[in-house]
């Protein structure tokens, strides 16, 4: 029961991170479609500015969760995962100091190369984190002692990359809906319209997803035997729906929360899809980590529970009152820190 | 080279680069929110420029130190998977204990504390601060904690083939962890002060924001000369804990081979490592490494010669770094004491002004030799006594782990590279905004 709780949460703080922190990642990987000029640069970094690194926090719970709930499976996941997850990291880095570096130098070519770091630093992330989960949703070659025998390359399989596409789709609107929230005028007009156009596309691409997952993974199991459970689908695409419905009758905001529903969604669709498995072997079922055989002593998860009980609902709370405090639409450069 | 010694090198690399930023963070924090207080207690506009001033170097810093912390937690499952798999269930916990106590409260109040300027009332603006400056010393506590379990592990039980946790409590109340947490929190509070003394010193020998520069030198003049004089002292009690717990760290420290009461302590040693003892000691102080280790003038020290060599940490590393460590932790209160004694009249004595900036650097060194002294000390072991770390690397490929070296060197480079021209030409440009 405890090992199920902990199941759960894990898969709802990857979640939250990617409705986090994909808004910011969709906006960086956007800029240089969006941003006319400078000042647009400047609205753009600062729509994310506030939250950036609290919403990274969420990757840090997330791993830090899988280490303390499961080790083992930390231990094979990053070990397992070693050079996309250094890519990660590094890309994570090079985005994180542009934020601050970047305009505290008048100059252009420090400028651009700093740009270069937001874009390449947002959308490296957003591809990866697709392609790692459709891999671990799909399974790795673990062998007997939980050791990942794949290499980098061999997580670019097609359903790897479908994954890897459809999160950086996803993002990307997610972030131009933000975008729409905290811009104005014609900036504003502009996310607008490319949340529209990348709609249909980020429909095609889950579609596509689940279709694929149907028939590639063992997903799908769970839900057969517990039919209720498609509800977290069935959110999903309703997250999308209204997402297009409250764009559509130019409520950011409300287009912004049916796009965080969705991507909520496809994260817990895939975890639930899992049950009770962390990490899938693709080699010999055995050989698989699951909520059995990766969990942490009893004591150990019943303080984290404790810890996670007080904390969480803290961070919320503040990280709540955070967004609605900052997310006023920018009107000038007066609003502008980056 | 094979993955363990260059998952040893990465993992140095990352926290060393890393423990560049954490420190200023952990004591400037704390000085800009004292800076913010004294704003809304008195309303004075200096106490505000300071905070924007101060606050302007900590965020470039601050940054810094975060990014570079995410790769850390992460390096555990990259490089030391054995380890993760055989302390998860204790370490695993106090690394998500900390990042949600503290990192969400830090990150989400910096980004508050950084845009919230005109948002926010003062005193809310100063709430903010202090959550940050609360939340990164907290953060401290957690990471300290889980340093200790590796140090002095205890509370735990060997059960499924791995280190179970049995006594929570004696996991956060382990002495090391809070020994250790007050010597790198004064530590760092030594490098906060030295920064902003050396900064406001560059300033005054121009004769530029004299008043603003003053009150910033004297705020961490006093804070400084309390860190410094905790740092020193409380390092004594430090050293004691080493000596009973880790001996084989202890005789390392001092280079000392040969078991033996009343052991002095040589101002001039040389060791030789391979010939296991040392090529030059002279200038001996009687009964000082007796006293240093145990408080006691006639106590045994345990030489390195009883340890089987597989048991021993590397001794020249260990040594030099402790030598260095101690030299600058006696420097900095004599430069703090004679600061002190010339508050009123620092324009008179440019020559110590000079001194301050160019003793910038050194809380920073000491900072680094510590660690060393801490972490390679306490070879061949991950977790003392419990784990080797040649039994904790992850089975990958040394490509792997050496392009990632590479790769993270290089990068940090250039980020240090970035970071430090901004500092500098941030620190020089002085407060320009109202």
């Amino acid at each position: 029961m405890l090992e199920t709780i902990w199941f759960l949460l894990w898969g709802v703080l990857w979640a939250v991170y990617f409705v986090l922190d994909g808004f910011d990642l969709g906006i960086g990987t956007l800029m240089p479609f969006l941003a006319k000029n400078e000042y647009e640069k400047r609205v753009m970094y600062n729509a994310g500015g506030p939250f950036w690194d609290g919403n990274e926090v969420w990757l840090l719970s997330a791993g830090g969760v899988t280490f303390a709930a499961f080790p083992q499976a930390y231990a094979t996941m990053f070990s397992g995962l070693y050079s996309a997850l250094m890519l990660l990291l590094f890309a994570l880095i090079l985005r994180g100091v542009s934020f601050e570096f970047r305009g505290k130098v008048e100059n252009d070519t420090w400028k651009s190369v700093w740009d270069a770091c937001q874009v390449a630093g947002s959308f490296l992330p957003a591809l990866l984190l697709g392609v790692a989960f459709a891999n671990l949703f799909h399974g790795l070659p673990l062998n007997e002692a939980h050791v990942n025998t794949g290499g980098l390359f061999d997580l670019l399989n097609p359903y790897g990359l479908l994954g890897g596409v459809l999160f950086v789709a996803m993002f990307c609107l997610h972030g131009a809906l933000w975008l729409s929230i905290r811009a104005t005028g014609e900036l504003k007009d502009r996310a607008m319209a490319t949340a529209c156009k990348l709609w249909p596309a980020v429909l095609v691409l889950v579609l596509a997803f689940l279709a694929y997952s149907f028939v590639h993974t063992q997903l799908f199991g769970n839900y057969l035997k517990n039919p209720p459970l498609l509800l977290i689908l069935v959110a999903a695409v309703a997250g999308l729906l209204l997402s297009r419905v409250y764009l559509a009758k130019g409520q950011a905001w409300k287009a912004w929360g049916g796009s965080a529903v969705f991507i909520a969604c496809v994260a817990l669709f895939g975890v639930v899809g899992l049950y009770p498995a962390i990490l899938i072997s693709t080699l010999n079922p055995a050989w698989s980590l699951t909520i059995h055989n990766a969990a942490s002593s009893t004591l150990t998860l019943k303080i984290m529970l404790g810890v996670a009980l007080v904390f969480v609902p803290l961070v919320i709370g503040y990280q709540i009152w955070s967004i609605l405090t900052f997310s006023k639409p920018i009107q000038s450069e007066h609003d502008l820190e980056y | 080279m094979d993955v363990l010694m260059l998952s040893r090198l990465q993992f140095a690399a990352a926290t060393m680069f890393h423990f560049l930023f954490v420190p200023l963070t952990l004591g400037i924090s704390v000085l800009i929110a004292c800076m913010e207080t004294a704003y809304v207690r008195t309303g004075k506009d200096v106490y505000k420029r300071m905070a924007r001033f101060w606050g302007k170097l900590f965020l470039i810093n601050f940054t810094l130190g975060v990014v570079t912390g995410i790769t850390l937690e992460f390096q555990f499952g990259t490089n030391w998977s054995r380890y993760s798999a055989y302390v998860g269930d204790i370490f695993g916990s106090l690394l998500a204990i900390e990042a949600t106590a503290a990192f969400f409260l830090e990150s989400t109040f910096i980004g508050v504390w950084h845009f919230g300027w005109d948002k926010l009332s003062p005193r809310a603006h100063a709430l903010s601060a202090w959550l940050v400056a609360g939340a990164s010393n907290l953060s401290a506590v957690w990471i300290l904690i889980a340093n200790g379990f590796m140090q002095n592990p205890m509370g735990y039980e060997l059960r499924n083939g791995r280190a179970e946790l049995t006594d929570f409590v004696a996991i956060i109340t382990n002495p090391w962890a809070w020994n250790q947490f007050v010597h790198v929190v004064s530590a760092s509070f030594c490098v906060a002060t030295f920064f902003i003394m050396g900064i406001s010193a560059w300033h005054l020998l121009r004769r530029q924001n004299e008043e603003f520069f003053q009150k910033s030198f004297r705020l961490a003049l006093y804070v400084g000369l309390a860190s410094t004089a905790i740092v020193v002292a409380q390092g004594h009690i430090h050293g004691n804990l080493v000596a009973k717990l880790q001996p084989a760290k202890l005789a390392a420290m001092e280079s000392h081979w040969e078991t033996r009461k009343s052991a002095p302590m040589y101002l001039l040693q040389i060791p030789d490592e391979k010939g296991e003892k040392n090529l030059v000691q002279a200038l001996p102080v009687p009964r000082l490494l007796s006293i240093l280790a145990f408080s006691d003038p006639d106590a045994e020290v345990k030489g390195l010669l009883d340890f089987p060599a597989s048991d021993r940490p590397p001794v020249t590393i260990t040594f030099l770094a402790f030598r260095l460590m101690v030299g600058i932790g006696m420097l900095m209160p004599l430069l703090m004491l004679f600061g002190l004694f010339k508050r009123d009249a620092l324009a008179k004595y440019p020559l110590y002004l000079k001194a301050m900036i160019w003793a910038m650097p050194l809380p920073y060194l000491g900072m680094q030799a510590g660690w060393a002294v801490t972490e390679v000390g306490r070879q061949p072991w991950i977790v003392y006594g419990l784990m080797r770390t040649s039994d904790a690397v992850s089975p990958i490929a040394a490509s792997q782990a050496g392009a990632s070296l590479v790769a993270m060197v290089l990068l940090y480079t250039l980020l240090g590279a970035a970071g430090a021209y901004l500092m500098f030409t941030f620190a020089r440009k002085g407060p320009v905004d109202a």
